[in-house]
């Protein structure tokens, strides 16, 4: 069941059009031209999703479910990010847009709620695919979605460009010609962690770690033991739980026993928030400091700042950032002015996966897929300017090379207002965390 | 091979985890049991039990008083449910019983979405339940313990209710045959309505109680639905008793076999289930041919 909260109908008019823009666009010089470099006439959504005034996108983010926190924050950004694009804004312009729209089209879209589950985004994107010939498809939270809707995307060759995932696999064995993710790895992520967390926490520590069990939670495992392993931490225990649990009581009993200096709290979301406070409640964050590899968009505030002081972890990215990238200045400041709180990273992703696809059209000049992808491909040699700085996607898996941030939770008497709960310790240069590209397993699809 | 004192702090953990699924599958059973309606509402009302002590911790700040202010709360929603849908349902197939109280339960998380918000709400612990306790063999959240005690007094007196006092043999010997009993002058339905507002009192208080512990959120009751079905399965449908006995033998496999490995905890618990009823369908203290 999708609760689609907003729809660009595709109605008679627009199918005229479409027919009419079809019919037009066969005789146009340009799509002539592009079939002559290898580019394919038509394929997927092109061109019959780019033919009328408008293009549609079709976004699935977690309204419900244990990620919907994180899906509720992205949808707010990807909506700012689309009116941004639509009002040819000085923040689009900034970030590389040439007007109004993309290539002076109108960005329509479709938001579903995919309930943190694979089956229903894929259900929902194959509508908007179908019924308004989505031209970018979008959104998840959760690598599992992610994944599923990179093979989505990869066999009806229809661009994605990935939403919140964390998962080694997103651009690593499951990674798709059609996919693009902008979020750190967890190989990145830890990778940019493990020296920050061995240095100040110091050497020859015993870690017990909770893990969510599918491929986000096992890929956090391996880069984050991996990324320790200099500093001689050992793994005390690993429990092992599934996605939407409740009460980890018994896990974290085990976790009480282990003997472990150090807890690794892998699970996300609300999961991450009921973790932690049972933690708390076992006494386990009294007997061992917590370390969150990738923190959760609200985590902070939903268990309240006490439980997150001096807490280590990562971010895609933290608002405070905009003290460092004068665009994420402006991105945090107009997302409070409409919003009235302080983007999550959640937000951001929308926000900047939604512009760098736009970008990516202009300098494609072309809806044509094949065309973008190249375009996203050969970004390293013509990076993008972003909230983070200047971001390029790397050609062989697709993964955004950008700087990742390693943060500590603040004491709550240091806060300056109330979503100012993270100091960014460091912000780690994002190439040299990139794995290595035949660590990843990655073997991309075809582009037709 | 796990040691043996983690053994017993998992088998005493099981027992806490499985008063809680105790309470939580009570109230689902005892609907069950003598209205005959299954109530899909169920984990929608538990999370609704959640969000009233969270509300009333607000302005109260003491968490007796929420769950006094909670449970008289609970009361009323249950009536109300009761009076302006269940009631006209008791006659239809069970689909349409399923169906209305599973859009019930829609409209209950969506209204508290709307006002809420989706992200988690913080419920604390209260004064005299924080901190760990020392148990000899393992430590323990003190509320989590006391949590057993509080459970084992409201499922007594509910069972005090059901089976020791004229209301609840008039409750059973309506579902036998509700015609006959009201032949004898004895209001039925009212009782059906007390039947099924203590249902779900049941579904609010253990939410009211397990709110300091999970993550309170609009969908939280989405899992322990799931659970609930789980455990009145294992004890047998519209039993009472069962649901008790069913709850603890739940906490106790989940909990004994994270022991082992937890990946594999609630794997045990449906292969249980799925065990049970193939050799007995109709639950360890269910009745075949009932409910």
């Amino acid at each position: 069941m999708d609760r689609l909260t907003h729809t660009g109908t595709f109605g008679r008019r627009d199918l005229l059009l479409a027919g009419a823009g079809l019919a037009g666009g066969l005789m146009l010089p340009g799509l002539r031209a592009a079939s002559a470099q290898g580019m394919p006439a038509k394929i997927g959504t092109f061109p019959d999703g780019a033919s009328g005034s408008s293009v549609f996108i079709g976004i699935t983010t977690p309204l419900t479910g244990p990620y919907s926190a994180d899906g509720t924050d992205a949808k707010l950004g990807y909506e700012l990010a689309i009116a941004d694009i639509n009002a040819g804004s000085p923040m689009a312009k900034k970030w590389g847009l040439s007007g109004k729209g993309v290539m002076g089209k109108e960005v329509k879209y479709g938001i579903a709620d995919s309930e943190t589950k694979p089956n229903v985004a894929v259900q929902a994107q194959t509508q908007f695919i179908q019924r308004n010939k989505a031209i970018m498809i979008t959104g998840s939270v959760s690598s599992a979605t992610a994944i599923a809707l990179e093979e989505l995307a990869q066999r009806e060759k229809v661009l994605n460009m990935v939403g919140l995932s964390g998962s080694n696999d997103t651009t690593g064995k499951n990674c798709q010609r059609y996919g693009f993710r902008s979020q750190p790895s967890a190989y990145m992520a830890c990778k940019a962690l493990g020296p920050v967390v061995g240095k100040a926490l110091g050497a020859n520590k015993k870690v017990a770690y909770l893990t969510p069990d599918y491929s986000y939670g096992h890929s956090v495992f391996d880069s984050f033991t991996a990324a320790v392993k200099p500093f001689g931490w050992t793994v005390a225990t690993q429990q092992v739980v599934p996605l939407g649990t409740t009460d980890f009581s018994s896990a974290l009993l085990n976790i009480a026993n282990s003997g472990a200096d150090l807890f690794v709290n892998i699970a996300f979301g609300a999961d991450a928030v009921a973790s932690t406070k049972q933690a708390d409640q076992f006494g386990v964050l009294k007997k061992m400091k917590l370390i969150v590899p990738n923190i959760s968009s609200f985590q902070a505030k939903e268990v309240g700042a006490p439980l997150m002081q001096g807490v280590y972890g990562t971010f895609d990215f933290w608002w405070t950032m905009e003290d460092q990238y004068p665009l994420a200045k402006d991105f945090v400041e107009s997302f409070v002015k409409k919003n009235n709180y302080h983007p999550r990273w959640g937000a951001h992703i929308g926000y900047m996966q939604t512009l760098l696809w736009a970008v990516s059209v202009e300098r494609a000049n072309s809806f044509n897929p094949v065309a973008v992808i190249k375009a996203l491909e050969a970004s390293k040699s013509n990076p993008y300017e972003t909230s983070l700085g200047k971001v390029w996607y790397r050609a062989e898996d697709h993964q955004l090379v950008r700087p990742v941030p390693v943060v500590v939770g603040k004491a709550a008497s240091a806060m300056k207002n109330p979503d100012d709960f993270f100091d960014v310790v460091e912000v780690v240069p994002g190439e040299p965390l990139l794995q290595p590209i035949g660590e990843t397993g990655c073997k991309m699809g075809s582009y037709t | 091979m796990p040691s043996l004192p983690l053994l017993l702090s998992q088998a005493f953990n099981g027992l806490a985890l499985g008063t809680l699924l105790a309470l939580v599958s009570s109230g689902l059973t005892i609907i069950l049991g003598t209205l005959g309606v299954l109530n899909f509402a169920h984990g929608a009302l538990f999370m609704v039990g959640a969000y009233a002590v969270y509300v009333t911790l607000q302005y109260t700040g003491s968490f007796l008083v929420a769950l006094l202010v909670g449970g008289v709360f609970m009361l009323v929603v249950g009536v109300a449910i009761e009076r302006v849908l269940v009631r006209l349902f008791y006659r239809r197939p069970p689909e349409d019983q399923i169906l209305v109280t599973f859009g019930v339960g829609i409209v209950l998380v969506e209204a508290i979405r709307a006002i809420f918000g989706g992200n988690s709400q913080r419920v604390p612990v209260p004064s005299w339940g924080e901190g760990v306790t020392q148990l000899g063999f393992l430590i323990y959240p003190t509320f989590r313990l006391e949590l057993i005690g509080i459970i084992a007094l409201i499922l007594g007196l509910l069972w005090v209710v059901l089976y020791r006092t004229s209301i609840g043999l008039v409750v059973r010997a309506g579902i036998e045959d509700a015609g006959m009993v009201g032949i004898l002058g004895i209001n039925v339905r009212r009782t059906f309505l007390l039947v099924f507002a203590l249902g779900v009192v049941a579904a609010g208080l253990a939410g009211m109680l397990y709110a300091p512990i999970v993550s309170v959120n609009p969908d939280m009751g989405g899992s322990f639905l799931v659970e609930s079905f789980v455990v009145i399965v294992i004890g047998g449908l519209g039993s009472f008793p069962g649901a008790v006995v069913g709850g603890l033998i739940a906490g106790e496999i989940i909990s004994i076999t994270s022991a082992f490995n937890s990946a594999y905890s609630e794997v045990m618990l449906y292969a249980l289930m799925a065990l049970l009823l193939v050799v007995r369908p109709q639950g360890l203290f269910g009745t075949e041919g009932r409910v």
